[in-house]
């Protein structure tokens, strides 16, 4: 069950790398836990620490005006490979409520909706634009409005992006999936009864 | 079953009949489709939260029957009789043994003739078969589609509605009709056709689609190439790729122990039969090329997109225009300490690890047997030989597999998924570099720091033998 969320205002983190993959958000021998405890500190843990465990000064987000912020700002195709929820859950555990960038892989765009994660998807010249922006002026501040779902930059102007819209309901009133699905029980009858099981593990 | 639709004078793809089968509920007012799940897979990993969400809200599983569980990826895959080692990790593995008793779920657990990669034994037991939906929290569950079924990963919370519900909330994606023909040479295989796939398209260029692998090159692979190719579409971002089944399928299902029985068996082919697209279907994007250009292929990058012929060179990054693009390139070789214009044919290697859902079966071992039988492993260079399941652990070694690999100087292991996530100790130093026949070539992945070249099982064992980055096709 995730928070609910209608627009966050936040200086952005800045990271223009294309196909940021799941492993970089959170390493695989993290993923060892059976609860969702301490996942702040893991994110992007290969990247943040150095080989003797000090932070890595050169790493976005050692720098200390990054505490805090809710927006990050990635480069094309962010969260590729690996199904991991994990990656989510360290994003939104470190304070990170809306990713933009120029595309999504798909399991994250799912996952990440799932816990009041949004993916906010624009084009490539408008990421572009997005970067120059943060690049003049670092700590600019910028909107997500879900509810107008659109994108508000500094020098006043909107970018509107999509949002799959039965996840936009379920995000702005803070509910889940689970609810609806299981109030589908009689269709799902319906269906059990007329398509008995291909296979049975059990058997 | 009834998978074909007389009535609809639309044609359609496998995707559209295989979902229109699975249809409990179609969306209303923007709501995804309701769409039923044949076959749930469970692991160690992404399981442990989604029950701990069905216990909150007092649920159940609903179809154990259709799920099954087994250990893979944080399992030792050194002696079996020997307590698992890293507490974390045994903790993990007795959650879910607790939970498949608590929820009543049949589990292949350490010490199951059965246990093995999720999506090694699914296909092994015959419980993967065609016209099926199949999810996994793993996003290789895109492997089963080398049968003809729509197999995709799922992350934790759809685990948790899978278990409760048996079904899940899902758009219709876009087809992507991916087509090679013609023959591949000796010494090129199904992983190259895909790493090949990858780096024309890169790594995002199947998003929201799924790909339907066809052409003669397909047809004449068995079913663990396509498996392999089949596995890694979700590296071309797709979250799943299929093969429409036909006989060569049949045959590999016929007689598993989950299979069709005699019986029912005829039914179950007839309707199979029904799955391949319709003449005059239209897919949303096509890609075709021809098997018999290609040549045996390695990645040179970070991620599963940057591979190219192993007789090619480094790519500068000062010839790219766009700067995020050459940012990360640049990132990419500064990781895997290669220069601009440098061949990768050559290079010294550290390990090499054949195995993962990728490359683990029975029919890769066979493979790397063959030409690893009567050559030895270079002095300094470790290779690790991971089984994907117990039951291919077992086949492999009373074929005399194992102790071709055991001789060469290997290291003849147990089944898991090891060096391929390296969550269970099997891990690349920092620095080091490998040739492995998996699917990922993130940083860190095989441990961090850890370089890894991915490639197919030839690849693996000609650089096995000569200690550097080899073309197979010398040793053939």
């Amino acid at each position: 069950m995730s928070e609910s969320f209608s627009s966050v205002t936040s200086a952005a983190v800045p990271m223009p790398r294309n196909d940021i993959d799941t492993d970089q958000v959170i390493p695989a021998r993290f993923l060892k836990t059976v609860n969702r405890e301490g996942l702040a500190d893991q994110l992007f843990f290969d990247w943040r620490y150095l080989p003797d465990g000090s932070p890595n000064p050169a790493f976005v987000l050692n720098r200390p005006e990054m505490a805090g912020r809710q927006i990050l700002v990635a480069g094309d195709n962010f969260g590729c490979g690996s199904s991991r929820e994990h990656a989510p859950w360290a994003l939104t555990a470190w304070g990170i409520r809306a990713v933009i960038s120029s595309s999504f892989a798909d399991i994250f765009t799912s996952n990440a909706l799932k816990n009041g994660l949004l993916p906010v998807a624009v084009r490539p010249e408008q990421l572009g634009r997005i970067g120059s922006i943060l690049e003049s002026d670092p700590d600019a501040e910028l909107t997500v409005d879900l509810e107008a779902s659109e994108l508000r930059l500094p020098d006043g102007s909107a970018i509107a992006f999509k949002v799959d819209s039965f996840a936009r309901r379920m995000i702005l009133d803070g509910t889940d999936e689970l609810g609806y699905l299981l109030a589908h029980e009689p269709q799902l009858e319906a269906y059990e009864a007329s398509h008995p099981p291909r296979v049975s593990t059990l058997a | 079953m009834n998978d074909m639709n007389p009535d609809s004078a639309r044609p359609r793809t496998t995707v559209d009949k295989i979902w229109d089968e699975h249809l409990v509920a179609p969306g209303t007012d923007g709501a995804p489709d309701v769409l039923a799940i044949d076959l749930h897979l469970v692991h160690e990993v992404t399981s442990p939260q989604a029950f701990d969400g069905l216990r909150a809200r007092g649920l159940k599983v609903r179809n154990p029957g259709q799920t099954l569980a087994t250990v893979d990826h944080s399992i030792p895959t050194t002696d079996r009789s020997l307590p698992i080692a890293d507490e974390i990790a045994a903790t993990q593995v007795s959650r879910l043994e607790q939970n498949c008793e608590e929820f009543g779920i049949p589990l292949h657990g350490i010490g199951s003739p059965h246990q093995g990669i999720v999506h090694v034994i699914g296909p092994e037991l015959g419980l993967t078969q065609p016209g099926m939906t199949i999810v996994c929290g793993d996003s290789h569950t895109a492997t089963h589609g080398a049968f003809g079924a729509l197999a995709f990963g799922i992350g934790t919370t759809e685990v948790e509605h899978v278990l409760a519900t048996q079904t899940l909330l899902q758009r219709r994606p876009k087809t992507f009709e991916v087509r090679v023909d013609g023959q591949l040479h000796p010494g090129v295989t199904a992983k190259d056709v895909i790493l090949s796939l990858l780096s024309r398209i890169g790594v995002g260029g199947g998003t929201g689609h799924v790909f339907e692998y066809g052409g003669s090159a397909i047809r004449a692979l068995g079913m663990e190439g396509r498996m392999t190719i089949c596995n890694m579409s979700i590296e071309g971002g797709a979250r799943a790729g299929l093969v429409a089944p036909d006989d060569t399928t049949f045959e590999y299902v016929h007689g598993r122990l989950h299979a069709p029985n005699s019986t029912n068996w005829d039914v179950a082919v007839d309707g199979w039969r029904n799955l391949r697209t319709d003449e005059g279907a239209e897919h949303d994007r096509s890609i075709s090329f021809d098997a018999g250009e290609l040549t045996p292929m390695v990645t040179y990058g970070t991620n599963p997109g940057m591979g190219f012929p192993i007789t090619a060179r480094i790519p500068d990054p000062d010839a790219l225009t766009d700067a995020t693009q050459r940012d990360s390139l640049r990132a990419a070789l500064a990781y895997m300490a290669l220069n601009p214009g440098e061949p990768v044919l050559g290079k010294p290697i550290d390990v090499v690890f054949i195995g993962s859902c990728t490359n683990s079966r029975i029919s890769d071992l066979r493979e790397a047997a063959r030409l690893l039988r009567g050559r030895h492993v270079a002095d300094g260079v470790r290779v690790m030989v991971v089984p994907g399941s117990t039951e291919v652990k077992r086949q492999a070694e009373e074929e005399g597999l194992a102790s071709v690999f055991r001789e060469a100087g290997a290291e003849w292991r147990e089944a898991g998924c090891s060096m391929c996530i390296a969550m269970n100790g099997d891990q690349l130093s920092p620095g080091q570099y490998s040739v492995s026949t998996s699917n990922r070539n993130f940083e860190g992945r095989q441990g961090k720091g850890g370089r890894t070249f991915l490639a197919s099982p030839l690849t693996a064992v000609a650089s096995a033998v000569t200690g550097r980055l080899s073309d197979p096709r010398a040793l053939l």
